[in-house]
């Protein structure tokens, strides 16, 4: 059971930044003099947490890119708890 | 790793602008260097720009834009708007002085990404006895200024004997001002600092009471906005911090007469010839200049660093620190408990203890600079043996 709304918006929090890295290969989130390499799947997750996207949105714009991994509702669920938890986005 | 073949060592992730060492406050605990009113002309606009650019090609990402106070510089807005151009994100470490509402604004439209002020302490009598300077209203302004403008906030406590039992106060004050993150950052013992240790050093009494305090804060306010970070002085620990992440690994320094450092106090040290980024481009600094490559890897390493196996997660820890208490920076950090002079860390905390409160500081002004630099160069340790 997912513990966010399915019509809740995500966005990534203010301070953030969210970039493409050619000298490290991957995306990376920004924040005061900080920063984190991600992964392919959170990236893309974090690309779509534009505040105008809903979760259902992520969530099914996610499938139709990756029609092969199945559901992927608990998965963006669970990461977007995570990134919530350590202010990376903010859920409304 | 081997530091001979440039294909295995990695860019710079983080680019430390000094722009300046002129600074309307007097910090005693200041990391510039002592004798840093006997340095040569700034960097200009243009070589500032190229440095930005080389960095970044290199992969560079966090710039910090400090000093000095970097609001001196009349060309810092096209710096900023430079480095966003360029895809850095940006941090402004400053004390406020200089800053006011529509130049707070002008920053923001540049395309800084963050703020940091530092505080000298949460009251108005020790801040502005301490600094050196009347600063502490502008300061409490500048952060609402900071805010209001939306920007992400870092507050910075320098943590130093005098307000160390005020951690509850600064927090407070933190989070009144709505600051993202607070750092609580203890004094690091190099340049003015080191002058002044035995002054600014607390007891291990007071850090753990602080540490405490922090503990107590996180527990009460757990749901707060605001997160904290505390890290004690490694005088007190048992192992090295891993300083700068290693030399030459992810952090370089430009001064700002433009020389490139490993780190921000490397300048002090002997026998290295820094590269001079007038004439160097960032990219043969990086790579092939010996300062850079001198302490890269572990092919440096003297024991008990060489055959230890946490070699790889504290790099010996710091070479500004063994220069400072043994007068070689191969040596082991002497805050290791496995050093043979760990000895002089402990002597330095018992001079810190036995110091009274009356003992003068030396306060970080131009007069004081170019008199010590007259007086006794820039070093500022323990005699070496």
């Amino acid at each position: 059971m997912s513990p966010i709304p399915i019509d809740a918006h995500v966005r990534l929090a203010p301070a953030l930044r969210l970039q493409w890295e050619a000298a490290q290969e991957c995306h990376v989130l920004l924040y005061p003099e900080g920063m984190v390499q991600l992964n392919p799947s959170a990236a893309a997750i974090l690309e779509l947490c534009d505040g105008l996207h809903t979760f259902r949105d992520i969530v099914g714009t996610l499938a139709a890119r990756f029609p092969e991994a199945g559901d992927l509702s608990d998965d963006v669920a669970e990461f977007i708890d995570v990134a919530s938890h350590r202010g990376w986005v903010r859920v409304r | 790793m081997s530091a001979d073949g440039a294909t295995a060592i990695a860019g710079p992730r983080w680019l430390l602008a000094e722009l300046t060492y002129a600074c309307p406050l007097q910090c005693p605990y200041c990391s510039n260097p002592l004798d840093y009113a006997t340095h040569g002309e700034e960097l200009g606009t243009e070589d500032w720009r190229r440095v930005l650019r080389e960095a970044r090609a290199l992969g560079a990402l966090q710039l910090g834009l400090s000093g000095g106070e970097p609001l001196v510089r009349p060309d810092l807005d096209a710096l900023v708007r430079e480095a966003r151009t360029l895809g850095y994100y940006s941090n402004l470490i400053t004390s406020g002085y200089g800053l006011d509402d529509a130049r707070v604004a002008a920053l923001r439209e540049a395309g800084l990404d963050h703020i940091q002020i530092s505080f000298q302490a949460p009251g108005q009598e020790l801040n502005d006895r301490i600094a050196g300077t009347r600063t502490w209203a502008h300061k409490v302004d500048m952060a609402r200024a900071v805010k209001r403008h939306g920007f992400p906030m870092v507050l910075c406590f320098v943590i130093y004997r005098d307000n160390i039992a005020q951690i509850g106060e600064m927090l407070a004050l933190a989070e009144t001002l709505e600051a993202d993150y607070v750092e609580l950052a203890t004094v690091q013992y190099y340049g003015w600092a080191a002058r002044n240790r035995a002054r600014l050093l607390p007891t291990l009494e007071q850090v753990r009471e602080a540490e405490t305090a922090v503990q107590a804060w996180r527990a009460a306010r757990s749901g707060s906005a605001t997160k904290v970070y505390f890290v004690v002085p490694d005088y007190y620990e048992k192992r090295p911090k891993p300083c700068m992440n290693g030399w030459g690994s992810v952090f370089l320094t430009v001064t700002p007469d433009g020389l490139a450092l490993p780190c921000h106090a490397a300048r002090q040290l002997p026998g290295l010839a820094f590269p001079d980024l007038r004439t160097s481009s960032v990219h043969e600094a990086w790579y092939a200049s010996d300062a850079f490559n001198r302490f890269r890897g572990r092919d440096w390493m003297r024991e008990p660093c060489r055959s230890c196996p946490e070699q790889e997660q504290d790099f010996g820890g710091c070479r500004c620190q063994a220069y400072l208490y043994t007068g070689d920076p191969a040596n082991t950090d002497p805050v290791c408990e496995h050093s043979p002079l760990r000895g002089r860390i402990d002597a330095a905390i018992a001079e810190a203890a036995a110091t009274p409160r009356e003992f003068p500081l030396l306060f970080r002004n131009a007069r004081n600079s170019r008199r010590g630099a007259a007086a006794s160069g820039s070093g500022a340790g323990v005699t070496p043996a």
